[in-house]
């Protein structure tokens, strides 16, 4: 008869183990489902007061406790718009590059170098925003802007350097490297017999990618731009050192305004009203609505396209 | 049918392709920019002083970060200590007992979630929760806001890296009579264990270049931090507040910890790059 | 090597039969040839893959190139619209004219080249386009063409391709949405919608169901009135079937090269007639 040499402890430990593991990974789903409940908690106070039009009012006034989201979600909107307005197709092109230009001894290493932007912290963008893009702007590229298109409301204004525009690029800069990775990944990814089917007709290489590869890969083109809004959205710290820590709604480019992120990290700490402190929990917990509901929307299409994609392989 | 010439098609392909190529070069250009001008200004202020001692009163010269060097060291410790276990075990978890099962894609999906959530709203979330009820910043606040971003990096990757370990190999070490757990921790992490530290390393990375969660956890403090229960010293927001003072030392010094936030960041990316490029 | 082509329009002949013994000259050697290969060597980085290959294609037939796997067919065939050259490390060198002008040589037109010489692939490419798209893509390439001239032209195409009546409700459609043996008819009518004169074939039906492989194979027969048709097969009965001339290669030289009916009952070469008779491959 064999013995069993090790009793029950072994049976015990692998039920501890598992049950220890299945708890970390229902801590996930806790401090998701935490996060919603703790943020929509802490800002009851200020959603008793203001209710839904806490949304579209611009106000912002300490003194009088008065608050309202509508500049800063103007700023986060407008900021994140230009950058992604930039973003993307720089993005495409870039990807372009490295894919279907570049020689593969030149690809790597100027990939790897677009990645380590995306490794840059976010305070660093905003210390190279304030310092030298800031000036820049003020001195030279702002006034020029307006010399040409001066009469548009959409340049008016001071050129301080610091503002709106500022914000977006710094913001086009930062999300820039997220999006060329995953368009660089699907462009990588087509069939290289559906492009040699391209060049067969007598294709040229922007034909060929304008409706072959682009066309296959829409679908992931697509879940890499929502990565990168949902990014834009809520970065935070590149954004506040450069967008002018302003509530204002402005139609002109070269304001300063306040992205929800910013607001929350310039007043934080000045937040001594109950009533203060709640608007910005709730400004925040806007921010989290927002980015959750982009980030499922990318989740669950990346997901989708990855099905398709298995199956049609 | 009318022919199309060619020479118009192939001088947009032409003019395509080198617009292509400007663009890498443009953003290239800008890392070069921003990584030349964080070490120039950086490396003016750095010395020995600058990386010990406290710092100098406000308007005041001389000083250094030391403390803030200190207190970034031990927040991005503490959230590894917390953070990289809860998150690998969870990736076991996903990897090793629950494969297929809904529970498993939920907190899959909700881990790619939790990635993307802006560090400004993790960092509100434990003020909310640790913060507001005991009364006071603190660095084991930072510190678990740190562990927060580092968890769901360390859960997929390890989940990943599990999951590309051949079941030949997982199917071995069971049928030798391994518990499952011992097989995991034993054999299989081993099998992975790259691109496991390449998962820590990137989540570190991200993590010790972080401000905005601290800003709502630990603050800042001009003290050297004796315990972590109170307001603990940082690099990145001593940036934040530094940055946009008026005083130039105090300008200066954010430049010396911006270069030491750079150099220690992509030292990390590019040794984690390396081993999974090793790996392959 | 020569660059330009002997002053007559008669493609140019060897001199000499080829070094490889056991290469014929094709018994229809007079009538026009439409590609005249010689001299091809190929290279995947340093290593070669074709040796010294020399053949005629005739005008308006159907040439057979068979073999076993990796012996190199789909390699040459893939010289004459230098696809090849999509990848850095494949290089040719040698002489392929196409109707007394060698396509290898440096400034020629490569994309009017691949206008003249059409390919099919052996997985269908459908583009991630309507029917319609799929077709009207190559002809705005190469013409200025639109409205109802360009509806016309792929009706022709498609009318050729012996897919029209399939799919004259279904233009609008994607061009996945079709069956297999569809979507390579489709990629046939989109090559033949350029006018090209050779149609270059590489294994077409070996990812296709019987059915619709015979249909393709009806085609190719019908084809070869308007179009020169090189097709690559692993599938010998499918040779015999369909060509009029047979290339035999192995190991990336061509041992033996002659009219179908020859090659497959009077093989002149003992690999010839092993391969055929089965004995390997």
């Amino acid at each position: 008869m064999v013995r069993r040499a090790h009793g029950r402890a072994p049976l015990v430990a692998e039920g501890l183990f598992r049950a220890a593991a299945f708890a970390c990974a229902g801590f996930v789903l806790v401090v998701m489902a935490g996060l919603f409940v703790v943020l929509l908690y802490r800002s009851r106070l200020s959603i008793d007061r203001f209710g839904w039009g806490f949304l579209w009012s611009a106000a912002w006034d300490p003194v009088r406790d008065n608050f309202g989201a509508a500049s800063s979600i103007f700023g986060t909107v407008a900021s994140t718009v230009i950058a992604m307005v930039i973003a993307v197709p720089l993005s495409l092109v870039i990807a372009l590059f490295l894919v279907e230009v570049a020689p593969p001894r030149l690809a790597r290493p100027v990939s790897y170098g677009i990645e380590l932007l995306a490794g840059i912290p976010s305070i660093i963008y905003g210390m190279w925003g304030l310092f030298v893009l800031a000036p820049l702007m003020a001195t030279n590229v702002q006034p020029a802007m307006q010399r040409v298109f001066g009469k548009l409301p959409l340049f008016a204004g001071p050129p301080m350097g610091i503002g709106i525009l500022t914000a977006g690029l710094v913001l086009a800069l930062m999300v820039l490297p997220f999006i060329t990775a995953v368009v660089r990944d699907v462009f990588a990814l087509v069939p290289p017999v559906m492009k040699e089917a391209g060049y067969g007709l007598g294709a040229t290489t922007w034909e060929v990618t304008r409706k072959v590869t682009v066309g296959y890969g829409m679908k992931g083109i697509v879940g890499g731009v929502f990565l990168g809004l949902g990014r834009a959205i809520g970065e935070t710290m590149a954004v506040t050192f450069v967008i002018g820590n302003d509530h204002r709604i402005a139609a002109s480019l070269f304001a300063s305004g306040n992205s929800i992120a910013s607001t929350l990290a310039n007043e934080f700490t000045e937040a001594s009203e109950p009533v203060y402190l709640s608007a910005l929990v709730e400004l925040g917990l806007i921010l989290f609505v927002v980015t959750l509901v982009i980030q499922v929307l990318a989740q669950l299409w990346l997901t989708r396209l990855a099905r398709q994609a298995g199956s049609t392989s | 049918m009318r022919r199309r010439p060619a020479w118009p098609r192939k001088a947009l392909d032409a003019a395509v392709k080198v617009a292509s190529a400007l663009a890498a070069a443009l953003g290239l250009g800008f890392l070069a920019w921003i990584l030349f001008v964080v070490l120039r200004h950086g490396a003016a202020a750095l010395n020995w002083t600058f990386l010990t001692s406290l710092p100098s009163a406000p308007g005041g010269s001389g000083g250094g970060l030391g403390n803030a060097i200190l207190g970034t060291a031990l927040m991005t410790l503490l959230a590894c200590v917390f953070g990289v276990p809860i998150g690998m075990l969870a990736g076991v978890y996903l990897a090793e007992y629950s494969r297929g099962t809904r529970f498993a894609t939920t907190v899959r999906f909700l881990a790619n979630v939790m990635m993307g959530i802006p560090s400004i709203i993790i960092g509100l979330f434990v003020y909310a929760v640790l913060v507001l009820p005991s009364g006071h910043f603190s660095g084991w606040a930072g510190g678990v806001a740190l562990a927060l971003l580092v968890l769901p990096v360390v859960a997929r990757t390890t989940e990943d890296m599990l999951a590309m370990v051949p079941n030949a190999l997982r199917e071995s070490a069971l049928a030798l009579g391994s518990p499952h757990w011992r097989a995991t921790l034993r054999i299989l992490f081993r099998a992975s264990r790259a691109g496991l530290l390449t998962g820590v390393l990137l989540a570190v990375a991200r993590v010790s270049g972080e401000t905005a969660p601290l800003l709502f956890t630990a603050l800042n403090s001009p003290y050297w931090p004796r315990s972590l229960s109170g307001p603990t010293a940082n690099l990145t927001v001593t940036i934040f507040n530094y940055a946009m003072s008026p005083y130039p030392a105090w300008q200066q010094a954010a430049w010396g910890a911006s270069f030491i936030i750079v150099v220690g960041v992509l030292a990390l990316t590019v040794v984690s790059r390396t081993l999974t490029r090793e790996r392959k | 090597m020569t660059s330009t082509p002997p002053p007559d329009v008669a493609p140019p002949r060897p001199a000499v039969p080829e070094p490889a013994a056991g290469v014929q000259a094709p018994a229809a050697a007079a009538a026009k040839t439409k590609v005249s290969v010689r001299g091809l060597n190929f290279y995947y980085g340093e290593q070669q893959a074709l040796f010294d290959n020399s053949l005629d294609v005739p005008t308006g037939s159907v040439t057979a190139i068979i073999g076993p796997s990796g012996c190199g067919k789909s390699t040459h065939i893939r010289v004459y619209n230098r696809i090849f050259e999509l990848y850095r490390d494949q290089r040719a060198s040698g002489e392929v004219w196409l109707d007394g002008e060698n396509v290898l040589a440096p400034g020629v037109d490569v994309i009017e080249l691949r206008r003249r010489v059409g390919m099919i692939f052996q997985k269908p490419t459908p583009f991630p386009l309507t029917v319609y798209e799929n077709l009207a893509y190559g002809l705005r390439l190469h013409y200025r063409v639109k409205g109802s001239e360009l509806d016309d032209r792929i009706e022709q195409a498609l009318r050729a391709a012996a897919l029209w009546d399939e799919v004259k409700d279904k233009l609008h459609r994607s061009g996945s949405a079709l069956s297999g043996g569809q979507q390579q008819r489709l990629c046939i009518a989109r090559a033949i919608a350029v006018e090209p004169e050779v149609l270059l074939m590489d294994e077409p039906t070996s990812a296709i169901d019987p059915v619709a492989t015979s249909r393709i194979e009806e085609l190719v027969v019908q084809l070869k009135a308007t179009y020169t048709i090189v097709i690559v097969t692993h599938n010998m009965q499918q040779a015999a079937r369909l060509s009029d001339f047979t290339g035999f290669f192995y190991q990336g030289r061509i041992i033996e090269f002659g009219t179908t009916t020859e090659l497959f009952t009077n093989p002149k070469q003992k690999q010839t007639e092993d391969y055929i008779t089965g004995r390997f491959g």
